[in-house]
């Protein structure tokens, strides 16, 4: 067993606090830009529904200035985007290098993507519910907190775990900026340096982490489906 | 109660403005059991949307419960809402919220505990008959179960109205009579003044004790459902009664099939309406006795629209000719009007021997 994991797998053992390492920085990655995107995508998705024609705040400028500010962040190639937000991330963060300062391209790439998820999740739910909640006297803000969160709630969990496994594949494009993660591992270590068992083995991990995050997205979207 | 005065809604798009309803006035009294009738697209819906101002009218003024709505702050109107109850056609359950949580919603932001809450859902719930369904889901009840938890939704903050928006459109024929009975048992325990917007004259006819009839966004004719029934003005009133008392459709197929009549020479086919107190009279056995008028009877339907009888013969009556006009002379006195049916009509039909 040792010899054929010698043979096939030089590498693995020699790097394993890398890879250890490396496991722990996208995981990190992508639970402190999950945490801001959740935030930001909610707020930006719920005001594009509420000030939507037709929804309950309605308001077309508020519509069409936060729908073209997410439809250009949308429209930047990531790896670009990473460049481009280098001054903002040095006044935010201090350094441009790290996983701390891939936090700031990867939430401003990922929560276009989210709100517009959240916005599709919130559509569904039944304008007649919210028709209903507002013959009853319920204002805006409950209408948003205690209808609409509540009932698309099944949505938001599906498009929070589509969102999830997009922002994993950002973390490993993020490697570009230094930040660490799998991504820099499979690149600099695998790739560079020709260690095809550090690459294989990175995917994997990534892999496992998507199945993962699929797995608990479905399984929470079943349990709050009605 | 309501009264609504001059009241027009307009719809604009881009390329054209739609004027969904125009210059209606409305007064429904407390303890009313209002209908509004019409076909799909009269503005029935809109005009009963302007009355809690789900939809804001473009003119006219709104006034219920001595309230004047279009003057009335946000938050005041969200109190004023919670004083009028809405029901719909596809129900408007939180599908996510159990049948419990659903009559619960309402009164989250009312100033009751959390007890008195309990209380009031389990006695909503009993006055619906859904008691044994509290913990169940939407999903998992019938058109008519869902429209009972509507109905206690809709009762939660006590409201004095209740609006019904096609609240019986979606179900079916049974369901909706022990729909309308719970919700003529509301009007009579609690007071409480309906508002039904339908298109079903069944519906009206059922619970109603007024009418108003809905063409074109415009109201053309209102009035009380007994008065309506027995006197209908206009064209499209006729309509829909005869929905409900199927005295055209029976015509209808006696020309298709006249040799149902066998009209002899003198025969006289006509058709019969009285309202109330003549019914008292053994009008048919009369003319038999007094006129020596036979009667045969074709078709016959009465309708007990709060407490008055309204009835609809088609007879064919045979006898002499100056018998039958002796006859038909007595039916004037005693307020029996006659429409005498041309027999040509049914000659004139596409099938069937001739008579």
């Amino acid at each position: 067993m040792s010899e054929f994991f010698m043979t096939y797998f030089p590498n693995i053992w020699s790097s394993r606090e890398d890879i250890l390492l490396s496991t722990y920085e996208t995981i990190y990655m992508v639970a402190v830009t999950s945490l801001f995107s959740v935030l930001f995508g909610i707020l930006f998705g719920v005001t594009l529904v509420v000030v939507d024609k037709g929804g309950i705040l309605e308001n077309r400028p508020i519509y069409s200035v936060v729908e073209k500010i997410i439809n250009l962040f949308r429209s930047i190639p990531f790896i670009i985007l990473i460049a481009v937000v280098v001054p903002l991330t040095r006044l935010i963060v201090g350094t441009s290098i790290g996983m701390h300062a891939a936090i700031v391209p990867l939430v401003i790439g990922i929560v276009p993507f989210y709100a517009r998820q959240i916005q599709n999740a919130l559509v569904e739910v039944d304008p007649g519910i919210i028709e209903a909640a507002q013959s009853m006297g319920s204002g805006p803000i409950e209408i948003i907190f205690r209808v609409y969160l509540k009932e698309g709630l099944a949505g938001i969990i599906r498009a929070s775990s589509v969102t999830i496994i997009n922002l994993i594949g950002l973390t490993t494009m993020a490697g570009a900026i230094g930040s660490g993660g799998l991504g820099s591992l499979a690149i600099n270590k695998g790739y560079n340096r020709f260690q095809t068992d550090v690459t294989l083995v990175a995917t994997i991990l990534i892999l496992i982490l998507v199945f993962v995050c699929q797995f608990i997205g479905d399984y929470f979207t079943k349990k709050t489906m009605r | 109660m309501i009264s609504l005065s001059n009241i027009n809604v307009t719809f604009e798009s881009s390329s054209q403005t739609v004027p969904a309803v125009q210059d209606v006035d409305l007064q429904v009294d407390a303890g009313d059991v209002y209908g509004i009738v019409g076909y799909s697209g009269a503005g029935k819906s809109t005009l009963v949307r302007v009355i809690n101002l789900l939809q804001r009218p473009t003119s006219g003024n709104v006034e219920v419960n001595g309230q004047d709505l279009l003057a009335l702050l946000p938050k005041e109107l969200r109190a004023a809402r919670k004083k009028i109850g809405m029901i719909f056609q596809h129900f408007n359950l939180m599908n996510s919220r159990t049948i419990y949580d659903n009559v619960d919603y309402p009164l989250k932001s009312s100033k009751l505990s959390k007890r008195e809450r309990a209380q009031k859902v389990n006695d909503l719930l009993e006055l619906v008959g859904l008691s044994e369904k509290r913990n169940a889901y939407p999903s998992q009840l019938s058109g008519g179960q869902k429209q009972r938890v509507a109905i206690a939704r809709a009762l939660a903050n006590d409201p004095e109205i209740l609006l019904c928006d096609e609240a019986t459109s979606a179900l079916d024929p049974k369901t909706t009579l022990s729909i309308l009975k719970l919700l003529k048992k509301l009007n009579q325990d609690l007071g409480l003044t309906i508002v039904i917007i339908t298109h079903e004259m069944q519906v009206v006819k059922e619970i109603c004790n007024k009418v108003a009839v809905m063409e074109a966004g415009r109201i053309i004719e209102q009035g009380d459902i007994v008065s309506i029934f027995s006197s209908p003005q206009n064209a499209l009133t006729r309509d829909f009664i005869n929905t409900a008392t199927h005295v055209e459709q029976t015509l209808e197929k006696l020309a298709l099939h006249p040799s149902l009549v066998h009209l002899k020479d003198n025969d006289i086919l006509c058709k019969i309406s009285y309202v109330g107190d003549s019914t008292s009279e053994p009008v048919i056995s009369a003319l038999t006795a007094r006129y020596r008028v036979t009667t045969n009877l074709i078709f016959a339907n009465v309708e007990i629209l709060q407490q008055t009888p309204i009835g609809n013969l088609i007879v064919v009556m045979s006898g002499a000719a100056s018998d039958l006009e002796a006859a038909l002379q007595y039916l004037q006195s005693i307020q029996v009007a006659v429409e005498m049916i041309d027999s040509r009509y049914l000659q004139n039909s596409k099938v069937g021997d001739p008579v």
